[in-house]
C-alpha cells in the first residue's frame, strides 16, 4: 500500500474534491466527517449542507442573502 | 423475476422464443411488427421487446432455461435490428433538440476544455426538472408512489449499466469511472448499496422490491430511459455517449433530489425514502465532477475523436429522460382532470 495521499481538486465554477481525507473542519471550528472516497466541498457559500456542495451553485433562483 | 407479459407482437416474439426451448431459429422481430412501430421513443410494445433482451445480459429471467439465450445468435440479430430503429430515433430527438451552443471547436483549445464547457453548459440550463418540482410541492402520496413504482425499474438496476463500459475504456478515465461506480455501489459498504436503498425505500411503503411488478407497467418512454443506458454501454462504439450520458445524469440530479427529498419530507414519508434522495444530493454533487471532469474530460483526451459522441450521449439523456418526465407529469394531470368515480 502506498502511503496516503490527500489530493484537492479544483472544478472551476464548482467544488473541490478532496480525496483521502478524514474531516474537513469549517471555518467555526466545526468538524464534518468525510464518509466517502471523495467529497465535494462547497466554495459558493450557498450549500444547505455545509461544509458539501449540494449543487446550489447551478440553481441561479436560490441565492442566499449574505 | 420471470418473463413479462408480452404488450404486442414485437415483445410477443421475443416472449415467445425465450419460453421456446432450446433457444433456436425464430423470426423476431417481425418485420411487418417492425413497420408497425412509428415512434420507438414511446412505444412500449418495443421497448418492452428492447428491454427483455437486454435484461438477457444482466440478471435475467427464472423462466428463460437455456442460459445460452444471452448469446444466441438469432436473438442478437433481433437485439441489432431493435437497436438500429432505437438508435436511429435517439439520433433523430437530439438533432429536433434547439442547440444554442457553440461548436465544440469554439468552447476551448483542446478536446477536454471543450466537452467539459459543453457538458457544464447544457446542464446548467435545467433547473430542477417539473417532475421534482411537482414532488416537492404538490403530488399527493398515491403520486409519490407512482413516481417510485415508475422509477423502479432503473434505481433497482441502478448504475449496472454503466459498469459495462469500465473494460472499453483506459487510464485516468477508467480510474474516474471505477470511482463513481465504487460510491454508487456502496462504497464497500453492502447496506449503502444505492439499489438496496432504493429496494428498501419501496418495502418502507409496503411496495415490492423485485423488479417484475414495475417492468409490467412501465410506460414506454421509461423502459426507453433505462434501454438507453444499455444501448450505449453495450456498445463499445458508443462509449463516449455512455459516458456523456452519466455526466449529464449525474448533472442534474442533485438538485431535482433535493426537491424529491422535500417532498417526502412534506408528505412524511418514511426514513428509507428521503434516507435515498438525502444521500443523492450529497453523492450526485461528487458525481457530476468526476463524471465530466475526470471521466469525459480524460476520455477525450485520450480519445480524442470521441468528443461527439460525449455531446451526443449527454443531449440524448437529457431529451428521452425529459420525455419520460412528460409522459409521467401527463398521466398525473389527466389522473386528476379525470371525473372521481362515485
Amino acid at each position: 500500500m502506498s502511503e496516503r495521499r490527500v489530493v484537492v481538486t479544483d472544478c472551476p465554477g464548482g467544488p473541490l474534491l478532496v480525496r483521502g481525507a478524514d474531516e474537513v473542519v469549517g471555518v467555526d471550528g466545526t468538524s464534518a466527517a468525510v464518509e466517502r472516497a471523495v467529497v465535494a466541498v462547497c466554495r459558493c457559500g450557498r450549500s444547505e449542507r455545509m461544509p458539501w456542495c449540494d449543487d446550489s451553485h447551478r440553481d441561479r433562483r436560490r441565492r442566499k442573502k449574505p | 423475476m420471470r418473463l413479462p407479459e408480452p404488450c404486442g407482437p414485437l415483445s410477443e416474439g421475443v416472449v415467445e422464443t425465450l419460453r421456446a426451448q432450446p433457444v433456436g431459429p425464430h423470426a423476431v422481430p417481425e418485420p411487418r411488427a417492425m413497420g408497425d412501430v412509428t415512434y420507438p421513443l414511446t412505444d412500449r410494445d418495443f421497448q418492452l421487446a428492447l428491454w427483455i433482451l437486454y435484461e438477457l445480459h444482466y440478471r435475467g429471467f427464472d423462466d428463460v432455461e437455456d442460459p445460452r439465450a444471452e448469446w444466441d445468435p438469432l436473438l442478437m440479430v433481433s437485439r441489432a435490428a431493435l437497436e438500429r430503429t432505437y438508435e436511429h430515433a435517439v439520433r433523430e430527438l437530439v438533432a429536433e433538440t434547439p442547440q444554442d451552443a457553440p461548436a465544440l471547436e469554439d468552447l476551448g483549445d483542446t478536446p477536454a476544455e471543450q466537452v467539459t464547457a459543453a457538458l457544464v453548459r447544457m446542464t446548467a440550463r435545467s433547473g430542477p426538472s417539473d417532475v421534482a418540482q411537482f414532488l416537492h410541492r404538490r403530488a399527493s402520496r398515491e403520486e409519490f408512489r407512482s413516481y417510485l413504482a415508475e422509477r423502479a425499474v432503473y434505481h433497482l438496476r441502478e448504475s449496472d449499466p454503466q459498469s459495462f463500459v469500465l473494460p472499453r475504456i483506459g487510464g485516468a478515465a477508467k480510474v474516474a469511472l471505477a470511482e463513481l461506480q465504487y460510491d454508487e455501489y456502496g462504497g464497500g459498504r453492502a447496506d449503502r448499496l444505492h439499489q438496496t436503498l432504493f429496494a428498501r425505500a419501496l418495502a418502507s411503503l409496503e411496495m415490492p422490491t423485485d423488479l417484475a411488478p414495475y417492468v409490467a407497467q412501465a410506460t414506454g418512454a421509461t423502459l426507453a430511459s433505462v434501454n438507453l443506458m444499455s444501448l450505449f454501454a453495450l456498445n463499445r462504439r458508443l462509449r463516449g455517449a455512455a459516458m456523456g450520458h452519466l455526466a449529464a445524469f449525474e448533472a442534474t440530479s442533485s438538485l431535482p433530489c433535493e426537491r424529491i427529498l422535500r417532498g417526502a419530507r412534506r408528505l412524511g414519508l418514511p426514513e428509507a425514502v428521503q434516507d435515498y434522495y438525502d444521500e443523492h444530493v450529497e453523492a450526485d454533487a461528487v458525481h457530476e465532477q468526476v463524471a465530466i471532469r475526470g471521466i469525459c474530460a480524460a476520455l477525450v483526451e485520450d480519445e480524442p475523436d470521441l468528443a461527439p459522441d460525449v455531446v451526443l450521449g449527454a443531449t440524448a439523456c437529457l431529451a428521452v429522460d425529459g420525455l419520460a418526465g412528460e409522459v409521467l407529469l401527463e398521466s398525473w394531470r389527466s389522473r386528476r382532470d379525470a371525473p372521481v368515480a362515485g
